[in-house]
This record gives structure tokens, C-alpha cells and sequence, in this order.
């Protein structure tokens, strides 16, 4: 199942480079909410995929999942919702200024300021 | 006192949540601030004492043994690092409140300064490597917003490419946290410490800390990962510029400091060669820069990267030596590069233009300034009685005590260029013909000039003084040294 899960993630971290060096600044973003995905689907499988309850105590089960990366998993998501909706209104500002979204456009030579 | 090390994190926070009820209102909201800021430094004051005396201070949040919780660690290093971001802020804030125009000071300006030195003390003061990354988080969204408040063109364009450098090295601080916790299955920085080294299988933990050098190595701009912050740090009004150089970069080469000497210290052949060689080219990559503008901005900017290089040599070369003098040299360095993006910005305020071409005979009229610049500048490259001097020679003894001749060569090599790109605004700024200026707020130079003259005098009582901080400097390498004066009091037993 980790083996499975590494694929997945190998192929999320490349969609999200090849997102991350076009053009157009919303394919960016779109790249970098994947190489978040990926990262947190990560954080889950390197702590272990092995089946268990999930963690809520009760006094039947004796074997839970690990609690532990759950709750860095939901701390790096709300972190990286924050960053990525900061982001998108940035990329909105800067499209209303500048008038492109066209990363090659956005070059700081001295006559653009 | 036992939430001690909690101070200079809880004051700001405070402070910041207060702020943001009256955002309009700029008079209490500077008054707050400093009043925040204050307290702050009399809390790492007060730390930096309690540590002399007792050693290092842990505190377990919420009353969890030590591999359980979140433990704030207080060594003489983090301490003496919030002391010193307390006073650079300080002297920030003081310097804004006249430099900046009031649309900045009424839209959250204070508010993210505060939450800035939330995240900074934050990251110094953690013993938990994911809640290190979350208080890097901390600094880094309050940066976002620093850099592009104002809203202008450039700002605009620069934080575009400085929020994605900082999401993609975010997002490998989580995998390679990720990575850690699989091998090891722990986060507490100690225990991390004493699970690698009863693991004893090299490979992996090699590719771990060669990961962790390039997520730190991202924020702290070394060799190939610093190609964002020329452009980004060109964009923002001095105060904030002054802030992000001396204090941003500075959390990276923290961080390297600390996990190089905390947790990856098994293989030093491979790793830390990987270091050195990469911080010497730092440090021609910086002067070449600094050689190459005529802007004053950018010439300290890559005078930034220069100092990375020189204090990331000191880590690398794992002597007593060498890491007595990245401590010195690192203080030293946020102090002055402080102050000359201070005296610079009172430059660019005179000329309205930072650029040299458009400066000019400045000591005639602007002699105080002038002179502390002058100071400044061979504080910067490090003669002897003020403050660059002792660390970079510490670096460069502890340098040819490992036996290596190109490294402290280079850095010697560097400190002439260091002067001569420093120098050459004081030449072309302050001497030759007087130009007209046509700066808006030169009227305001004298009162700008006094928070940087009080950097300044800092600086210099930091050199002459060395031998009086001295003492400090040592305790704060101890921990450095044997990683196992950490570990036993984070895992008290």
C-alpha cells in the first residue's frame, strides 16, 4: 500500500513541477495546491499505512492508526489554505496592475517600474 | 519564573491581537508596538540572565514529558537571538514611524511587524521540529504581507515570485519532515538527536540532511537557492527591507546551524563538505553582486548573501573555533546590516533615488550621517576595533585549524570587497559634487538618523566590548559542540 501511495505522490510532485514552470500564473497555482496534496499524502504514508481503528479511544479496539501525522496533516492544510487563498487574491491584484498573468511579462527590468 | 522562555513569544502575540482592534488609530498603534517590543527585550534580558545562571531553560507546554509535547528550549543561543531581533525591530518601528507614509502605518503595518517577531522568536526559541515549521509559517505570512503592503508595481510583481519560493520550500519542509518522522518516528529535536544517533545507518539520514539544507537553504539564500532575493528584497520601502535582512535570511542559517549540529553530525565528510563548499560560493556569488550594482540597495543585498556564506563556513567547518565565530558573526550581522539599510534609506530619502549616479557631496550638508555610515561600513568588513572583527577571525581560525587554505582565504578575499562595494557608496554618496535633491522627506534625515546611530553605538560596544561578551558567546556554543548538553535537558530524566 505505501509502495502504491509513493507512486501516487511521485506523481503528484511531478504534475505540480511541470504546473509550476509554465507560463500562465494560475497553472502555477494550481501547481503549487498539488505539491501541497503531495506533500500531505506523504506526511500520511511515510508514518504508516498499516490498518487499524481510527483514533478515537474505545475499550474494544486495541490497535489505532497513528494519531500523530493526522494532526500535522491538518495543521499544514489550514496553513496551506491560508497561503493559497492569500496567493490567488495576490495573482488577482497583480492582474488588475499589471495587466498580464504571463509570467515572462512580469520580468524587473528598470523601464517596467 | 518557569514560562520564561514563553515571553518574547507571548508579548508580541498580545500585542498583535490588540492592535488589530483599532488598525486606524496609528498613534496607539505605534505606541503599542514599542511598548511590545520593549517588553520583549526586557524578557530576553531577563532570559538571557536566568540562563547564565541556571543553564538552559525548557519549558514543556501543557505540563507533557519531554518526547510528548511541545517543549520551548531556551539555550544561550536562542536567547541571545531573540535579544537581538527584539532591538533590530525596535529600532525598525522607531525608524518607520517617521519614514513611512500614513496609508502603510493604517493598514496593518504594526500588526505584522508583531506577528513577524511572533514567528522569528518563535522558530529560535522551539525544541519541535514541525512546530518549528509552523512558527516559520508565522513569519513568513506576515512577510507576505510586508512585502507587498503598498500595493505599487514592483511589490506587486516581486511577491508574486517571493510567495512561490516560499510555498515550494514550505511544502519540502513537510516532506522532509515526512522523511524524518518515517525513520525516526519522532519530533522533538532531542530525541530526534538520540534516535539518529542510536540508528546508526548513514544513508538515509545523509539524504535527509542533504533535504533539510536545501528547505533551509531557500529561506537562507545560499549558493543556488538564493536567486529569488535580489529581485524580492529590491521591492519593498526600507523599514521593511531592513527587517527581512537582518531577520529572515538569519532563521535559515539558525535552522542549519541547529540541525547540523543537533541532529546530523554523524557524517561531517559528506555533509557538512556539502556546506562548506556551498557557502564559499555564497560568498563569491555575493561579491560579485556586490561588486557589479550601483543601486545601494542591491550592493547590501548581496552583501546579505556575503554574510550568509561567511557564517555558514563557520558551522561548516565543526570547530570550537569556527562556531564561536558563526555566533559572533551572526549577531554582529543583524545589528549592522540593520542599521546600513537604515543610513541608506536616510540616503534614498535626501536623493528620492537609490541610485548613485543621482548622489552626491551628502557630508556637506548630512555630516553625522556621513560619519556613521563611514563607522558602519568598517564595522561591516570587519577592522579590528569594532564589531565584524572578532567573529571573522574565530571563522578563519577555526578554518585553517581544520586544516583547509582556500576557505578562509576566500573569506579574507571577501572582507576587501566587502569594504570596497560599502565604501564606494560612501565615496560616490557623500563625497564629489553636491547635486540637488529632490528627496520628499529629507527635512526628516536627523530624526531617522538616531535609531540607526543607536544600532550603531550597539555595534560598536558589541566590538570594543568583545571580551565582556565573550562569556555569552561561549555558553551559547557549548550545546553546539556536544549536542548532549541539549539533549538532557530537553529528556531530563
Amino acid at each position: 500500500m505505501e509502495f502504491l501511495m509513493c507512486i501516487v505522490v511521485g506523481i503528484l510532485f511531478a504534475s505540480a513541477v511541470y504546473l509550476m514552470l509554465s507560463k500562465s500564473l494560475l497553472r502555477i497555482i494550481i501547481g503549487t495546491g498539488l505539491l501541497s496534496h503531495g506533500a500531505h499524502l506523504l506526511l500520511l504514508t511515510m508514518s504508516g499505512l498499516k490498518t487499524g481503528a481510527a483514533p478515537i479511544l474505545n475499550d474494544n479496539i486495541s490497535s489505532y492508526t497513528d494519531p500523530l501525522p493526522q494532526a500535522l496533516v491538518l495543521t499544514a492544510i489550514v496553513i496551506s489554505f491560508g497561503v493559497t487563498a492569500f496567493f490567488l487574491v495576490l495573482a488577482y491584484r497583480t492582474y488588475q496592475e499589471l495587466g498580464t498573468d504571463n509570467m515572462e511579462e512580469m520580468r524587473g527590468t528598470e523601464s517596467h517600474d | 519564573m518557569i514560562n520564561l522562555p514563553l515571553l518574547p513569544i507571548l508579548i508580541p502575540l498580545l500585542a498583535g491581537v490588540i492592535l488589530m482592534f483599532f488598525p486606524k488609530r496609528i498613534k496607539a498603534q505605534r505606541t503599542i508596538s514599542i511598548i511590545s517590543t520593549v517588553a520583549t527585550i526586557a524578557a530576553a534580558v531577563v532570559l538571557i540572565a536566568e540562563i547564565r545562571q541556571n543553564g538552559i531553560q525548557t519549558l514543556n507546554l501543557g505540563s507533557w514529558p519531554a518526547p510528548f509535547g511541545i517543549p520551548l528550549v531556551s539555550d544561550m543561543l536562542s536567547a541571545l537571538l531573540v535579544l537581538t531581533t527584539g532591538i533590530v525591530t525596535l529600532a525598525v518601528i522607531w525608524y518607520s514611524i517617521y519614514y513611512l507614509e500614513d496609508e502603510y502605518e493604517r493598514y496593518f503595518y504594526y500588526i505584522a511587524v508583531q506577528f513577524l517577531m511572533v514567528g522569528l522568536n518563535g522558530a529560535f526559541t522551539t525544541g519541535d521540529i514541525f512546530n518549528m515549521f509552523v512558527f516559520f509559517e508565522v513569519f513568513l505570512i506576515s512577510s507576505y504581507l510586508l512585502i507587498v503592503l503598498g500595493g505599487k508595481k514592483a511589490q506587486l510583481r516581486e511577491s508574486v515570485k517571493y510567495v512561490l519560493i516560499n510555498v515550494i520550500s514550505s511544502a519540502l519542509f513537510v516532506s522532509a519532515v515526512a522523511y524524518l518522522y518515517g525513520v525516526v518516528g519522532t519530533l522533538n529535536m532531542a530525541d530526534i538527536s538520540v534516535k539518529i544517533a542510536e540508528l546508526n545507518d548513514p544513508g538515509i539520514i545523509t539524504v535527509i540532511a542533504i533535504f533539510f539544507l536545501l528547505v533551509f537553504g531557500l529561506k537562507g539564500a545560499i549558493f543556488p537557492l538564493y536567486f529569488w532575493l535580489p529581485g524580492s528584497y529590491h521591492a519593498p520601502p526600507i523599514p521593511v527591507l531592513a527587517l527581512f535582512g537582518a531577520l529572515l535570511t538569519k532563521v535559515g542559517v539558525y535552522a542549519i546551524m541547529r540541525t547540523y549540529t543537533l541532529f546530523f553530525y554523524h557524517d561531517t565528510g559528506y555533509t557538512h563538505m556539502i556546506l562548506g563548499v556551498l557557502a564559499l560560493l555564497s560568498i563569491v556569488i555575493g561579491s560579485i553582486g556586490a561588486l557589479a550594482y550601483r543601486d545601494v540597495k542591491m550592493i547590501i543585498i548581496y552583501n546579505i548573501i556575503i554574510a550568509v556564506g561567511v557564517i555558514l563556513y563557520g558551522v561548516a567547518v565543526m570547530t570550537p573555533d569556527g562556531l564561536e565565530g558563526a555566533v559572533f558573526y551572526l549577531l554582529h550581522d543583524m545589528i549592522i546590516k540593520t542599521a546600513l539599510f537604515l543610513l541608506v534609506g536616510i540616503m534614498m530619502a535626501i536623493a528620492g533615488s537609490s541610485h548613485l549616479k543621482s548622489m552626491g557631496g551628502m557630508i556637506k550638508d548630512y555630516p553625522l550621517i556621513g560619519w556613521t555610515y563611514f563607522v558602519a561600513t568598517l564595522s561591516l568588513a570587519g577592522i579590528p576595533p569594532l564589531s565584524g572583527f572578532i567573529g571573522k577571525l574565530l571563522i578563519v581560525r577555526g578554518g585553517f585549524g581544520a586544516g583547509e587554505m582556500i576557505g578562509p582565504l576566500i573569506i579574507l578575499g571577501s572582507s576587501l570587497i566587502v569594504l570596497y562595494s560599502a565604501m564606494k557608496i560612501f565615496t560616490n554618496g557623500f563625497w564629489g559634487t553636491p547635486k540637488e535633491y529632490t528627496g520628499a522627506k529629507a527635512h526628516l534625515a536627523s530624526r531617522l538618523w538616531i535609531p540607526a546611530a543607536v544600532l550603531m553605538v550597539i555595534a560598536i560596544s558589541y566590538g570594543v566590548g568583545a571580551e565582556a561578551v565573550r562569556p555569552f558567546i561561549t555558553q551559547a556554543v557549548e550545546p553546539l559542540i556536544d549536542p548532549a548538553i541539549y539533549i538532557e535537558a530537553v529528556l531530563k530524566e
